[in-house]
């Protein structure tokens, strides 16, 4: 690492991309506290942004470009987008919100921190002596991406889709509401549904904050 | 020193572009829109033709006083604007006007990396929305991100057709491998793309968002001067790249006769002629209802891309 600092007297040295990669990490983590213990709800949904944003970024400096995007575009563009959707529907009030804490404080942090070593652990002792060389060739290029997902990764990739499509369907069959006899699922029953789910949330949700 | 200067100049470049090219845009709509309605259109400012017309409003935006409601939500409220406008200056660094590196950055998922971040740009329609204050912006907010939902995944089917075509995501290997035959077999492609890209635009005919006969302006309804103004900006900055994207994945960007030395002149006016039809498009067609909205995107959309998806794999193996 020092030769290759010596040998590339760039604008970042390869310390710097260290000691920014940690400064964001910082940041991130920082967001993601805010996520979960903002009174605010849709502060927590914009915090979220930044937490899923600034790993998007630390994505970026292992040269894992294709990933960072791909980051951005379904975590910060659907689905924070699909959660501001919810929290708006269910008009969520400007200020602080009483019952935004579900008073499991220490059972959470339990669990997350068991989560947290977990994956630590398991991450370290996967990538022990794997070094990437951040002035070489580009490893997580497109490319690069690509070639190691459907070469080495094909069965986890389509399980995985496989996974997503079971819970594609669970939540159709979760969603709908025609609990009444199989035979009169006919038009009277699915026009009347969307209605009721547009109308019901929004008065039930204003009552429970006031 | 000499990579630093290269980098600061490129930067100052787009910059520029993205100054100057939405209000051009903005200026022709202006007299475009007069003339199919047969009128004149700004006549008086700067005296030829009114062409400072939009300078003259910069400059009465910036005088008005910054209002923020007394029960919005102070710093969302204030930041939104910036959350609107600022990706649309990051994707034009991406976008390739010439040949041989005429481009701000060269960017090695530059396909995923500009749908990604014009995606982020709509997060300041909603934040507008919601901190507000106000049911009309929350209306808006909320037909917004319905609109975006629906309309992102064709756009990034058809963007992925392409993608598979050129076999690349780099947008300058995509213009690079282009051939004028791309143009009829990614045609249903680029219909889809461009119509959805106009959707998650707000644009006329999806503007239900910003409907002003029956929301006033949606979620900006409570916005005023600066802060207005950069909301405005960020529709024409967006119309400037979506319709730059349009001729880069399905135009063959700087492709056309004398491409070697005028290539970017090819760009720039192939994306002002999709400009001007996005000009024309919001003069003939009525603001469409949001559930035709959803139907459009849904039913026809969807699966015309995933048509377009089919047919270039099949092209792609049969040729390959």
């Amino acid at each position: 690492m020092n030769l290759s600092a010596a040998a590339h007297p760039g604008f970042l040295s390869p310390t710097g991309v260290e000691i920014t990669f940690v400064l964001i990490g910082l940041a991130t983590l920082g967001a993601a506290l805010l996520t979960v213990t903002t009174r605010q709800l849709v502060h927590a949904a914009l915090w979220l942004v930044v937490a899923l944003g600034g790993l998007a970024v630390e994505y970026l400096l292992l040269t894992a470009e294709f990933i960072a995007w791909v980051q951005v575009l379904i975590y910060v563009g659907s689905v924070v987008v699909l959660l501001l959707f919810g929290l708006m529907l269910t008009k969520a009030p400007i200020g602080r919100s009483a019952d935004a804490d579900s008073e499991n404080r220490l059972v959470a942090l339990g669990v997350a921190a068991a989560a947290a070593a977990a994956l630590v652990w398991v991450v370290v002792d996967a990538f022990r002596t794997t070094w990437i060389n951040l002035h070489g060739a580009v490893q997580g290029s497109s490319r690069a991406t690509g070639e190691s997902l459907f070469r080495h990764w094909v069965l986890p990739f389509e399980a995985l889709s496989v996974l997503l499509l079971a819970a594609l369907v669970g939540a159709i069959v979760l969603s709908r509401r025609d609990t009444g006899s199989p035979a009169d699922t006919a038009t009277p029953a699915d026009t009347a549904t969307p209605a009721d789910t547009a109308d019901v949330p929004a008065p039930a949700a204003g009552k429970e904050h006031t | 020193m000499n990579d630093t200067l290269d980098v600061v100049l490129r930067l100052i470049a787009v910059l520029v572009v993205f100054l100057v090219l939405p209000l051009l845009v903005g200026q022709t709509e202006h007299k475009v829109m007069a003339h199919m309605q047969g009128r004149l259109g700004p006549m008086y400012a700067g005296g030829f033709h009114g062409w400072a017309q939009l300078v003259a409003d910069g400059v009465k935006f910036a005088q008005k006083e910054d209002i923020v409601p007394a029960d919005a939500d102070r710093r969302v409220f204030q930041l939104a604007p910036a959350v609107a406008l600022l990706p649309y200056l990051l994707v034009l660094i991406a976008i390739p006007v010439g040949p041989d590196g005429f481009v701000g950055q060269t960017v090695d998922a530059g396909l995923i990396f500009v749908l990604a971040v014009m995606g982020v740009g709509v997060l300041g329609s909603l934040m507008a929305g919601w901190a507000s204050a106000n049911k009309f912006s929350l209306l808006g907010g909320l037909r917004t991100a319905a609109q975006l939902m629906a309309y992102e995944l064709p756009m990034l089917l058809t963007a992925a057709s392409v993608a598979m075509a050129a076999g690349t995501l780099s947008l300058p290997g995509i213009v690079d491998g282009y051939h004028w035959w791309w143009t009829p077999w990614q045609l249903v492609g680029g219909v889809v793309f461009f119509t959805a890209g106009l959707a998650e635009l707000q644009r006329p005919p999806f503007d239900m968002p910003v409907a002003d006969s029956e929301i006033i302006f949606g979620a900006y309804t409570e916005y005023t001067g600066l802060r207005f103004a950069l909301f405005l900006l960020a529709e024409y900055a967006g119309i400037v790249v979506l319709c730059a994207l349009t001729t880069v994945l399905f135009l063959g960007g700087w492709h056309g006769p004398w491409s070697g030395s005028a290539g970017w002149l090819w760009t720039l006016v192939k994306t002002a002629l999709l400009a001007f039809v996005v000009i024309w498009l919001r003069v003939s067609y009525p603001r469409l209802r949001e559930d035709q909205l959803q139907k459009l995107a849904w039913t026809v959309l969807i699966p015309l891309s995933l048509a377009q998806i089919a047919l270039t794999g099949v092209v792609k193996v049969v040729i390959s």
